[in-house]
């Protein structure tokens, strides 16, 4: 019998590879079920019609947006220019897009940045509303993306902040000490994607069990590829069953 | 303690043991302070009756008095957030539907508010739609709060109470299984509109309701409002100011309670909500007396609002949006086996239009491509601001969904409220907050 990780070659004979979730934050014995951006389950070549099967998506890079920027966005932008003096090195990019402005920050920085976004006058985003991750495998060699949406009560305002960080590397500043709510939601980035809050006060797993393997919401975890034992039988995980493959 | 010559001390391994030889008794007392020097661990939950759901604290005692509070989540994670991305856009309001379990209609709105944004269909929801959703949504919230004095009641004490709020949100209950079918886990709304238009007996049966819950608010203010031991566990209990909410993040009641009236529908209005008129009840407590004002100011409030959406929907219109690519193709109807395609539909497809047929399968089995983006809607949930982050990679499937719960978010505030307070005011502050742990935990 062939282990998950022996591809048969022309010849029939299995020979090893990498396990593909050596590197990828699955667990290693189960590796994903399908290279992420494709298909579903894993499912290639069957006959199957729904538009899963072959389906490749393309990931096309995120253009930035030129002044002026429109609505509220160039006053905010500006402001935040006045009022942080690293502004030029912390501000990748700045995207427009549905109304929505984002604002890439170097990972680095982003505790700067929400400090001075939330106590300049001209700014005062008082509430931090979502921290969450987003993993752009595939697209971005800094895969992991750490996206914050910041509240101005005062103006009424809403602005994006994302810090992107590499999945061989995923440090980054914890906003803890600007924003405390980010405390939670920092500790689920971190058990969803792996991502490292330097200077959080208690970065442990929140909704995962504290002795879970890897990161589950990384796009190479495969979504239940963990067999699950009942009443002594062991359910294959969906991937391993007969109607995906 | 200082040295005394009265009382001789060592150290063994049950603590440290005095040894008194007479004189000053008094002073060897004061010195160890038997009652607070004691501090215990108590694990509480996460099967607790009082914990309001699945919810585990672990409570560092001094007697009576909380030291520290720590809470521990977690225990009805489902993964609901990453099964998102292994199904199409619409489907994901079935799974959605299912976080907080009090609340689905908001959950199904905010996301499906947040897939319309990224299509850029938002102008396109017809108003008919709009007002439904409002009409559910207030109702929801109405049924939420219901719960919400029924538990927090029954936790403090208060047994009738929860009959009586249980037995009012059974009726709001009726009404959504009248207009979608299920009592709860909807999957009404959905990208483009709603799943089919309201029927003319449940518009009946929201007017008698309209009549009725006033009155019965009457009796809950008699029942609560005076008691003396209502007030005794609730007046000046797990106080938590504005400027600790917005640290916190805490926003909704527990936000208005605190003085500060940021309500999502008036400060960033969605659904149309700026036509309707209603306000936002505040209170400056801070405490749990102040919450479950503002709650019961709410349901009102919310009643207003229905009236008004109710009287809206005499206008008929279209539900869905027009394109075609979007909205499902069939008029669902309620048949004796539940919810699905009329039978016009049906008959259309499989005996006159190939073409209706494939369109029809395609839609369904693959589903519409959503351009890449991301967007972030927030909208007020009975808890606070319900936000959705959705991210599209330009598939028929969502890239990623986040949701800000504001349950998760609410809950990291139970320490602030909680310690230096009595034991018995945790589950007074842990239950003003109104975590429901199946949005918490996702």
């Amino acid at each position: 019998m062939t282990s998950p990780h022996d591809k048969p070659n022309d010849g029939g004979v299995p020979v090893p590879v990498t396990p593909a979730g050596a590197t990828s934050g699955a667990p290693a014995e189960h590796p994903p079920s399908s290279p992420a951006g494709r298909g579903m389950f894993g499912n290639q070549g069957s006959g199957d019609v729904s538009g899963f099967g072959g389906l490749v998506r393309p990931r096309r890079p995120i253009a930035g947006a030129a002044r002026p920027f429109g609505s509220y966005f160039d006053e905010v932008y500006d402001a935040l220019e006045e009022a942080y003096p690293g502004f030029a090195d912390a501000i990748e990019k700045v995207v427009v897009d549905r109304g929505e402005l984002t604002l890439h920050i170097r990972p680095e920085r982003i505790a700067e940045v929400c400090q001075v976004m939330r106590d300049d006058l001209a700014l005062r985003f008082e509430l931090c509303s979502s921290v969450s991750g987003v993993d752009y495998l595939g697209a971005d060699e800094r895969r992991l993306h750490v996206v914050y949406q910041l509240t101005s009560m005062t103006y009424r305002r809403r602005v994006r902040l994302e810090a992107a960080v590499p999945a061989e590397n995923p440090h980054l500043p914890s906003v803890t000490s600007v924003y405390p709510t980010a405390d939670w939601q920092e500790r689920e980035a971190y058990d969803m994607f792996g991502i490292v809050f330097d200077g959080h006060p208690n970065l442990t797993r929140i909704l995962m069990p504290d002795d879970w393997e890897g990161h589950p919401q990384r796009k190479d975890y495969p979504l239940g590829g963990v067999p699950v034992e009942y009443k002594g039988a062991e359910i294959p995980p969906p991937d391993k069953r007969r109607s995906y493959q | 303690m200082t040295t005394s010559n009265y009382a001789t001390e060592r150290e063994t391994t049950e603590g440290r043991v005095f040894t008194v030889t007479g004189g000053d008794w008094d002073s060897v007392v004061s010195g160890t302070d038997p009652i607070n020097d004691e501090r215990i661990v108590v694990n509480m939950g996460p099967q607790h009756p009082s914990t309001h759901g699945v919810l585990r604290l672990i409570l560092e005692l001094e007697g009576e008095t909380v030291r520290e509070a720590r809470s521990v989540i977690g225990y009805l994670h489902t993964g609901i957030e990453k099964n998102l991305e292994y199904r199409t856009w619409v489907q994901g309001s079935t799974f959605v539907t299912r976080m907080d379990y009090l609340s689905p209609l908001f959950n199904e709105t905010a996301y499906s508010l947040a897939v319309e944004k990224l299509l850029g269909i938002t102008d396109e929801v017809t108003e008919r739609a709009n007002t439904i959703r409002v009409l559910m949504m207030e109702l929801n919230r109405i049924s939420s709060h219901l719960v919400w004095l029924a538990t927090t009641g029954m936790e403090l004490g208060a047994i009738s109470i929860m009959l009586y709020g249980f037995r009012e949100r059974e009726y709001i209950l009726e009404i959504f299984e009248l207009i979608t079918g299920l009592r709860m886990n909807h999957a009404y709304v959905r990208p483009g509109g709603v799943a089919q238009d309201v029927p003319d007996d449940a518009i009946i049966k929201i007017r008698d309701f309209l009549k009725l819950l006033p009155k019965r608010l009457k009796e809950y203010e008699d029942l609560l409002s005076g008691q003396p031991i209502w007030t005794e566990r609730t007046k000046n209990v797990a106080v938590l100011d504005a400027t600790g909410c917005l640290a916190l993040g805490v926003t909704g009641p527990v936000l208005r309670s605190a003085g500060l009236a940021w309500d999502l529908r008036k400060t960033m209005p969605y659904c149309g909500y700026e036509t309707y008129e209603f306000g936002v009840p505040t209170h400056t407590d801070g405490d749990v007396w102040g919450r479950y004002q503002v709650r019961l100011a709410e349901i009102r409030e919310s009643l207003k609002i229905v009236e008004q959406a109710v009287d809206r929907l005499a206008k008929p219109g279209p539900v869905m949006v027009a394109d075609r690519k979007i909205a499902w193709p069939a008029q669902l109807a309620i048949g004796v086996d539940g919810m699905g395609n009329s039978l016009e539909h049906v008959a259309k497809i499989m005996g006159q239009s190939m073409e209706s047929l494939i369109h029809h399968f395609k839609l369904v089995t693959e589903g519409f491509r959503v351009p890449p983006g991301q967007v972030y809607v927030g909208i007020e949930s009975p808890r606070g601001e319900l936000g959705v982050h959705a991210v599209s990679d330009g598939g028929t499937r969502p890239y990623r969904v986040h949701y800000r719960e504001p349950s998760f978010v609410n809950l990291q505030a139970l320490p602030a409220m909680a310690e230096g307070g009595l034991i018995a005011d945790v589950i007074a502050g842990g239950a003003s907050l109104d975590p429901v742990m199946g949005g918490c935990d996702r």
